[in-house]
């Protein structure tokens, strides 16, 4: 049985790659207004692997769209490798989108359904410029995307994404984040709908394509063990608000805030090596 | 995609409307293959003929007759001759003579002359009749004796000298096979007030009538998808700019609209495609209404989102992520629209704002002219009755098809 290693590094003087000041959402106004996020501040550092961590309807999904760049904000400013980040015309966008990529919570709803898997796989390889490669290249290339996540090519040319398992989906979208290597992948719940076989699988291979491509995780869960597991600083989330922030050690083996305890207390255990009961709610 | 084509043709309902619209497709395209010719082409003097097959009297003259001695002969040629006027006024006489008529039925031809036989008395004059109906009754019972008496009709032509030579004579027993006579026609709806071929003229008619509502459910529904798909997609101003319109075509009622824009192209302009065009430029709203609140709901959709994300253009995302979704939907809009338009030509042509009248006929325009010329009055039913079963059956089975493509494709409504 092979014990999982968990490192963890100190990102704090690494360069900024994505961070915000004030970073608000509002639905709706009047009596039916609500504030999604509220003037959130967040810095994210090349390489890391950051969690965002609260309960459902805490404005994870919403800070997320907006960290894409796929809803606007309401007020505040984010920036992209520390420049305010401009995304007010297509093209910009399209510039943008080649530096960060999603994986969202549903597989099921994620894919086109009239499309074919080739198609999927084929766009990343195009958006990356490879319009000109041979197909015998391009083929070499879709063939390695699968084969790290452990899929075979070959069975999946002419098939449907919803032919798949909803783990298989999930593989099938981090192929896609091999292929097209973004600066930021925002992985929003992936394994909240997937079987608990599937989950261990998908975020090894998140772990691994961090290290292989280098790149940013900001990793949305639910789960703050999970988080404790895998990630390098925790962000948590109350309500649209960071109620607390920081190394994914101190945030979670001494907590400050009453949230944050009150999430740790409901996490079962986690890992007979790092039973939490262990941590001291009342610090 | 197949599977879905495969699911839609299992559905009864669905295949049950697509059977008779094809059926009446192959109509239109393989009767005029049998009977081709202009159908507005006006082959009777008289207008309404009765339908049935009409022989021609000169031609069955000139051919050469066989003699048949049939039992009922001389019954039937008295039934038809007695019209139902000579019917009534021998009744009339029976009373006026005091004679008991309580279960006499005018219909029993056999029993009503027997009786005319027992009872008429040229020489008695019934109290109270005036001269005038006691010769209609002598009239009437001579050409009843005439009838009976089996006597020829003989045909004279014109001899060398001028007089008249008889050439030929025709006995009650004389008959000609139909086959052999020179000119039959069959008439199965009878001639419209034109005196034209109104199957003819219906089955070219239901051809336009379908081309009108295609044409009108095409033009409505690109329109109506156009201005949904942008405004759902896009939102905002673009929203705000088509829905202002959108509201504007329905606040006012189509078919008002429909009746303005008909009047003021005036009759030379308003040919069948143009009839089409107008009633699709009217028709589009619900369209639009609809596929704007299914794009609405389609665009946050993660499928979408991906699709952004990986750099795709606004047509292909409008075209590949949200077209195919809203497809299925919007062939059933499509239907219901080719179904609409048809009726909608109908109902401008009633009110004489339908295509101009000498090109092409149409169902409603059939309908304008059977009404016009009274044939709702004077019992010529098959000068519109036809026309109003066709129209019922092309929007009953549009209507059936798209209840099996809805039940097909919204299986929640299936029991
Ligand atoms: N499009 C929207 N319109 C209105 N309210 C929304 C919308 N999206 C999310 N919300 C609200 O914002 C809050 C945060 O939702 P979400 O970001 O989905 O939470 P999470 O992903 O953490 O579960 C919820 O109260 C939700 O109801
Ligand atoms: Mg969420």
């Amino acid at each position: 049985m092979n014990e999982p290693v968990r490192v963890q590094k100190d990102f704090t003087n690494a360069p900024l790659c994505l961070s915000g000041k004030g970073v608000t959402k509002v639905f709706g106004f009047g009596d039916k207004k609500t504030v999604a996020v509220d003037h959130v501040d967040f810095e994210f550092h090349e390489g890391e692997f950051v969690s965002i961590v609260g309960e459902s309807g805490s404005g994870k999904t919403t800070l997320s769209k907006m960290l894409l760049g796929l809803s606007n904000a309401t007020e505040g400013e984010i920036f992209f490798q520390g420049k305010p980040r401009d995304i007010s015309s297509g093209h910009k966008k399209k510039e943008y989108w080649k530096g960060i990529q999603a994986i969202f919570q549903d597989p099921f709803s994620s894919f086109n359904t009239f499309q074919k898997i080739d198609t999927v796989l084929l766009d990343c390889i195009n958006m990356r410029g490879g319009k000109g490669l041979s197909k015998q290249e391009k083929f070499n290339m879709m063939s390695d995307a699968c084969h790290f996540v452990n899929l075979e090519f070959k069975e999946l040319t002419n098939k449907y994404p919803f032919e798949l398992s909803g783990g298989q989906m999930q593989r099938l979208m981090i192929a896609r984040i091999f292929l097209l290597k973004p600066k930021i992948l925002l992985a929003d719940e992936p394994t909240s709908m997937v079987d608990a076989c599937s989950r261990a699988t998908i975020l090894d291979m998140l772990l691994n394509l961090r290290d292989e491509i280098g790149m940013t995780v900001i990793f949305i869960t639910h789960d703050i063990g999970l988080a404790y597991y895998i990630s390098d600083s925790v962000y948590i989330m109350e309500h649209g608000k960071f109620v607390e922030y920081g190394k994914a050690d101190e945030v979670i083996l001494h907590p400050q805030a009453a949230y944050t305890k009150r999430l740790i207390s409901d996490v079962p255990k986690i890992h007979e090596e790092w039973d939490l009961s262990t941590v001291d709610l009342h610090a | 995609m197949k599977n879905t084509i495969r699911q839609v043709f299992h559905s009864p309902k669905f295949v049950g409307g697509f059977v008779i619209f094809v059926a009446i497709l192959l109509t239109m395209f393989i009767y005029p293959l049998f009977n081709p010719g202009n159908p507005l082409q006006q082959i009777g003097v008289g207008t309404f003929a009765k339908p049935g097959t009409y022989v021609s009297l000169y031609d069955a003259t000139k051919t050469t007759p066989e003699t048949f001695r049939l039992p009922e002969a001389d019954e039937n040629r008295l039934a038809a001759s007695l019209s139902d006027e000579d019917r009534v006024a021998m009744v009339e006489y029976f009373t006026a003579m005091g004679i008991d008529i309580s279960d006499l039925d005018t219909g029993d031809t056999d029993t009503l002359l027997q009786m005319w036989e027992d009872n008429y008395d040229p020489s008695v004059r019934p109290k109270g009749m005036t001269g005038a109906r006691v010769n209609y009754f002598k009239r009437l019972n001579n050409s009843l004796q005439d009838l009976k008496g089996g006597d020829t009709i003989i045909i004279a032509e014109e001899g060398e000298d001028g007089a008249l030579v008889e050439s030929k004579s025709i006995s009650t027993t004389d008959y000609v096979r139909t086959g052999a006579v020179a000119n039959v026609k069959t008439l199965p709806l009878g001639t419209d007030n034109f005196g034209r071929d109104v199957l003819k003229e219906l089955v070219s008619a239901t051809g336009t009538s379908i081309g009108i509502g295609l044409l009108a459910g095409i033009v409505a529904t690109l329109i109506g998808l156009t201005f949904g798909l942008l405004a759902g997609y896009l939102g905002g101003f673009v929203d705000d700019f088509i829905m202002f319109i959108t509201n504007i075509f329905t606040v006012i009622p189509g078919f008002v609209l429909l009746i303005l824009i008909s009047y003021s192209i005036g009759q030379e302009q308003r040919g069948a495609a143009v009839v089409a065009t107008v009633i699709g430029l009217t028709g589009w709203t619900w369209t639009a209404r609809s596929v704007r609140s299914q794009v609405i709901s389609l665009r946050n959709r993660d499928h979408v989102n991906l699709s952004k994300l990986s750099g795709h253009s606004l047509l292909r995302i409008i075209l590949t992520d949200i077209l195919p979704y809203i497809a299925s939907y919007v062939v059933m809009a499509f239907i219901l629209q080719v179904s609409s338009g048809i009726l909608a030509e109908a109902q401008l042509s009633l009110l004489g704002l339908g295509p101009r009248t000498t090109e092409v006929p149409t169902l409603g325009l059939m309908m304008n002219w059977a009404m016009l010329y009274s044939a709702h009055t004077n019992g010529s039913w098959w000068a519109y009755f036809p026309v109003i079963l066709v129209i019922t059956l092309i929007s009953f089975s549009l209507n059936l098809m798209n209840t099996g493509l809805d039940q097909v494709f919204n299986p929640t409504l299936r029991d």
